[in-house]
């Protein structure tokens, strides 16, 4: 693994990773919401073309549709619609600031080194590329995952009554 | 071939952002974002476990973790403008009823 030259999968992962982590740096730094939901969008975008490299076709398309799409639209509307202004910082914030770095930084250590520890026994059995991934997760959605799947729609319909009760003018 | 250990610390540090904008900021938006932030982080996590281990079942949870995603922004986003109609503030140290 080291030494290797640099190929054009590895390149191309490379150039997304860093989209990517940079879109999540800048949703923290920014201090408007609506500048937090585009940089949120680039994440999700470069996302997407993480997931075409992983050979994922079916789950990028998703992403950008649903995410990308319909979630961030969704964001958006509620911010100019509230509309939305400056984040105002209060003391506690500040307060709370260098346990709260502190606590990140031993949380990624932790994941990191569980993800050190594991990374041995994961081993690359066969390419799931060369069979087309989308006809292999719909075989799988609509046999293996049926009832799970059926359960979701009854969860949306759920929530589309629950954002209905609860965006209505009425007091509850 | 991207090995899949680079996939997974993307993803870890990707989390790390999201809880760290969940702790840090004050606006209710920008924290039901970052929780948004870390479920990608996770959906990135299963697909490139899907493509390790050449099975498509870490692909079809994504696709689960997206519909519960899109269900719950719809309901979240809902009662975030209900605070914002009732509390006239986006703030969350300004949402206080439950606090002593």
């Amino acid at each position: 693994m080291v030494g290797r030259e640099m190929t054009a999968p590895l390149l191309v992962f490379f150039v997304l990773a860093a989209l990517a982590v940079i879109g999540a740096i800048s949703l923290i730094l920014q201090k408007h919401p609506i500048h937090s939901a585009l940089s949120l969008i680039v994440v999700m975008v470069a996302l997407a073309g993480l997931y075409l490299l992983l050979g994922a076709e079916f789950v990028a398309a998703v992403q950008i549709i649903v995410y990308g799409g319909a979630i961030m639209v969704l964001f958006v509307f509620v911010i100019m619609l509230l509309n939305a202004g400056v984040e105002e910082h209060t003391s506690i914030s500040k307060m709370a600031g260098a346990p709260g770095l502190l606590l990140v930084v031993a949380l990624a250590a932790f994941v990191a080194a569980t993800i050190a520890r594991s990374a041995d026994s994961i081993q690359t059995t066969s390419q799931a590329g060369e069979m087309s991934s989308t006809l292999g997760i719909s075989g799988m959605i609509f046999k293996e995952f049926v009832y799970p799947f059926e359960l979701t729609s009854f969860l949306i319909l759920v929530a589309v009554l629950g954002a209905i009760v609860l965006a209505q003018r009425e007091k509850i | 071939m991207v090995p899949t250990n680079y996939y997974v610390i993307l993803s870890a540090v990707l989390f790390g952002l999201g809880v760290f904008a969940f702790v840090f900021k004050r606006n209710i938006i920008t924290i039901f974002m970052s929780i948004e932030l870390m479920l990608n982080a996770v959906n990135l996590a299963f697909v490139a476990f899907s493509q390790a281990l050449g099975k498509l079942d870490g692909q079809v949870f994504v696709l689960f973790v997206i519909v519960v995603a899109a269900a719950e922004a719809a309901v979240g986003l809902g009662i975030i403008i209900l605070i914002a109609r009732n509390r006239q503030t986006l703030n969350v140290e300004r949402v206080d009823l439950l606090k002593l």
